[in-house]
């Protein structure tokens, strides 16, 4: 399984414990490292994200691996969780 | 019940196929079917496997990692129909042993993520060999060190005890999670290679003096040791790490304490990530978090930051 694609059985190796409780923290914690780079993420119907970026343009994403895959082409740059302001801004 | 796949893999001329024939002639080893790939002097390593063992598949051309994941797939899952027919004897496991200058990445990633083979097959181990002479030899060497479960020194009756020394001692430092065992003439009990268990979470019984690692090529290891780690946190922080530094993060192996009565392993060989696995009970008293990373640029202290900043974020 891939980390990117990350798919076992159409479910993501990151996203198959938890359920609804969990499901509704990785929106809000993705929303939140998300906008630290000028975009947005919300949930669709409990099993796919919807992806913004500040010009409107939306993005429908099915996992956590494309999460970071389409963000970046967004964005067209890497977004790197070692990033020493959204660690501080995390951190806050 | 899935049958066990071991990748082994080392440098050109460090004694593959030495510990392979070895290993097939084990009484213990039971019925094997062994898949290598040609390619310069993979002649050689067929005729020798041949004459050892019948079960061998030759894959026809190229290298096994760039050109024949699809190969593999499919020798694999021709090997079930094979056994099913009767056509080949009960094999109970399988090597697939790496061309010298191979990746083995993607063959790893071939395992996990080919539907039907992930199905029927379950990868054991990656085994690496060292040639105890000559070290390490380049980056592909050093990558083969990296992903590798246990590691072989061979040609143990020929390399000085000094030599050995600073080469187990290197090998430590480039990867703390391996078991290391060193072999004169490809001599390795097949119950030391090859124990039943997957990813054995005592792997990671770490001491506590692991630190940052420095390490030629720039690879070098790292452990982090934390307590409790939200595990929505951690699934969120660890794609979006491999996404940016994928390349660089050849291996990350550990035991996360999720809160749970056990941890849950995780496994990661670049991009390749292994289903996590949440075991019933730790293998000590320690409860705390500990995650080795190795790459090229892997730094203890940011990864940890930056661990922590999303730990913290997800339990606000």
């Amino acid at each position: 399984m891939c980390a990117l694609c990350g798919v076992i059985l159409n479910e993501h190796w990151a996203e198959q414990d938890g359920g609804r409780r969990a499901r509704m923290l990785r929106v809000a914690l993705l929303d939140r490292v998300l906008g630290h780079f000028g975009l947005s993420l919300t949930d669709w119907a409990g099993g796919l994200y919807v992806l913004r970026d500040r010009k409107g343009t939306s993005a429908v994403v099915r996992d956590l691996g494309s999460v970071w895959s389409e963000a970046e082409r967004l964005l067209g740059r890497k977004l790197d969780p070692l990033d020493a302001g959204l660690v501080a801004e995390l951190s806050r | 019940m899935k049958t066990p796949v071991v990748l082994v893999t080392g440098f050109l001329g460090s004694g593959k196929t030495t510990l392979i024939s070895r290993l097939l002639e084990h009484p213990d080893m039971g019925e094997t079917a062994v898949i290598v790939n040609e390619l310069g002097e993979i002649g050689i390593d067929h005729h020798l496997l041949r004459r050892i063992d019948e079960r061998t598949v030759l894959l026809s051309s190229g290298c096994v990692c760039c050109v024949l994941r699809g190969d593999l797939a499919d020798e694999l899952r021709d090997l079930l129909d094979r056994r099913d027919a009767k056509d080949v004897p009960p094999f109970q496991r399988v090597i697939v042993e790496t061309t010298g200058v191979a990746d083995p990445v993607p063959i790893v990633m071939t395992l996990l993520s080919d539907p039907l083979v992930r199905h029927h097959y379950e990868l054991e181990s990656v085994v690496a060999t060292v040639d105890g002479v000559h070290g390490l030899r380049g980056p592909e060497s050093l990558k083969q060190v990296a992903v590798a479960d246990r590691l072989v020194i061979t040609k143990a009756d020929v390399a000085t005890p000094a030599g050995r020394a600073g080469l187990e001692e290197q090998l430590a430092r480039l990867n703390p999670t391996a078991h290391v065992r060193a072999a004169a003439f490809g001599e390795v009990a097949p119950d030391w290679l090859f124990d039943g268990a997957v990813r054995d979470p005592r792997d990671l019984e770490l001491g506590r003096d692991h630190g940052r690692r420095e390490h030629d090529h720039d690879v070098r290891s790292c452990v982090l040791f934390l307590e409790e780690v939200d595990w929505t946190a951690f699934g969120l922080w660890l794609t979006m790490l491999l996404q940016a530094r994928g390349q660089d993060i050849l291996r990350v192996k550990g035991l996360l304490n999720v809160g749970g009565d056990g941890p849950v392993l995780v496994s990661c060989v670049q991009h390749a990530v292994h289903p996590p696995l949440h075991l019933d009970e730790w293998p000590d008293e320690d409860r705390r978090s500990r995650l080795v990373f190795i790459g090229r640029g892997v730094v203890a202290e940011e990864l940890e930051a930056s661990l922590r900043a999303f730990d913290r974020a997800a339990r606000r």
